[in-house]
């Protein structure tokens, strides 16, 4: 098979994982996992109190979401920039052999 | 090359007796003040050896190739993507994936303990996820046991002669998962339950963590399946050189 066509279908995968859970718990907060392993832990020891917070804290949701949407950015960008060089020395590669 | 072995057996004798003396077990990354100091301060210590060789690792297998280091860079912005991506789950709760088991089948287990490192320590310092005195604990699953875990699921099915891409994604997936396993273990050691001990919190936290994890492990094996497969397409040579095919 094609790798764009093996690529789109495990994409599409991919959405249709994380969308089924969005469909079938309609009502759910889908909050983060690690705010739930609070939740146990002062179950388990309802005497703890953590001992440090962050010194920085995004200043509202829509800033962390800024914040978080910038590291996928950062990150794809440099993706896509990789992929293009490696594309990019395929071809260079090609025509020395060729010479 | 002798002073990189010295360096990391320094590095090993450093970690241990930093690490032993708070091994007295009294039978999505760890929240910043919620892992006791003395736990931060072995799990960091015990990170420290694996991270010393990541960067000889590195060097070594990056220099005189531009390209190898092209594609390390990318290994790390797949990890920066992944870890950024935060997906609902069927718990009814989210958490993200984590992205190493690209650079763990590419370069090695050790290599993307650095790796993991930056990614943590991003994530800790601007986005207030994860955290500072927890990045020991998060590390050593993150970018310690995740990377070894994905390397050895890869090269395991490749000698069983395994198809390529299904290797590459029980790789990822195993990574990812066992990442969340060593989590939950870490925090039942820290936090063992009153009646049942570590555990009844292992299994508490597991589930958590495990079963959330479930769904986004097996995206995190798909999405490595394809940018592995695309690397792979316009660079089978550097893949030979790293071994990684």
């Amino acid at each position: 098979m094609k790798l764009w066509k093996t690529s789109f279908i495990l994409l599409f995968l991919v959405i249709l994982i994380s969308a089924v859970p969005l469909i079938i718990f309609e009502n759910a907060a889908f909050s983060g996992a690690d705010g739930q392993a609070e939740n146990v832990i002062t179950e388990i020891s309802p005497a703890y109190q953590p001992w440090t917070s962050s010194f920085f804290k995004p200043a509202s949701p829509e800033i962390e979401s800024f914040l978080f949407s910038l590291q996928a950015a950062i990150g794809a960008g440099i993706l896509g920039f990789g992929f293009g060089r490696l594309s990019d020395k395929k071809k260079e590669g090609e025509k020395n052999d060729s010479n | 090359m002798k002073k990189e072995k010295r360096l990391i057996c320094l590095s090993i004798v450093i970690s241990m007796i930093l690490a032993i003396p708070f091994f007295r077990v009294n039978a999505m990354h760890i929240m910043e003040g919620f892992l006791p100091p003395v736990w931060c301060v072995s799990w960091g210590a015990l990170c420290i050896p694996f991270v010393v060789s990541g960067f000889f690792s590195i060097k070594r297998k990056v220099t005189g190739s531009s390209k190898r280091l092209l594609l390390l860079a990318m290994c790390g912005a797949f990890a920066f993507v992944l870890s950024a991506l935060k997906l609902p789950s069927v718990t009814g709760s989210s958490s993200h994936p984590t992205g190493i088991g690209l650079g763990a089948i590419l370069f090695g287990p050790a290599a993307m303990s650095v790796i993991g490192v930056i990614v943590l320590l991003f994530q800790a310092i601007l986005l207030a996820h994860g955290g500072i005195t927890t990045l020991g604990a998060n590390v050593f699953s993150m970018a310690i046991v995740g990377p070894f875990a994905a390397f050895g699921t890869y090269y395991l099915l490749k000698k069983l002669k395994v198809n390529n891409a299904v290797c590459v994604f029980f790789a990822a997936f195993f990574g990812d998962m066992l990442t969340y396993i060593v989590t939950s273990g870490q925090l039942a050691l820290a936090f063992p339950d009153a009646g049942g001990g570590v555990m009844t919190s292992f299994v508490k936290f597991l589930g958590v963590f495990a079963v959330t994890q479930l769904p986004l492990a097996i995206s995190e094996g798909f999405l490595t399946v394809i940018v592995f497969e695309s690397i792979r397409k316009y660079s089978s040579r550097e893949l030979e050189v790293l071994k990684a095919l």
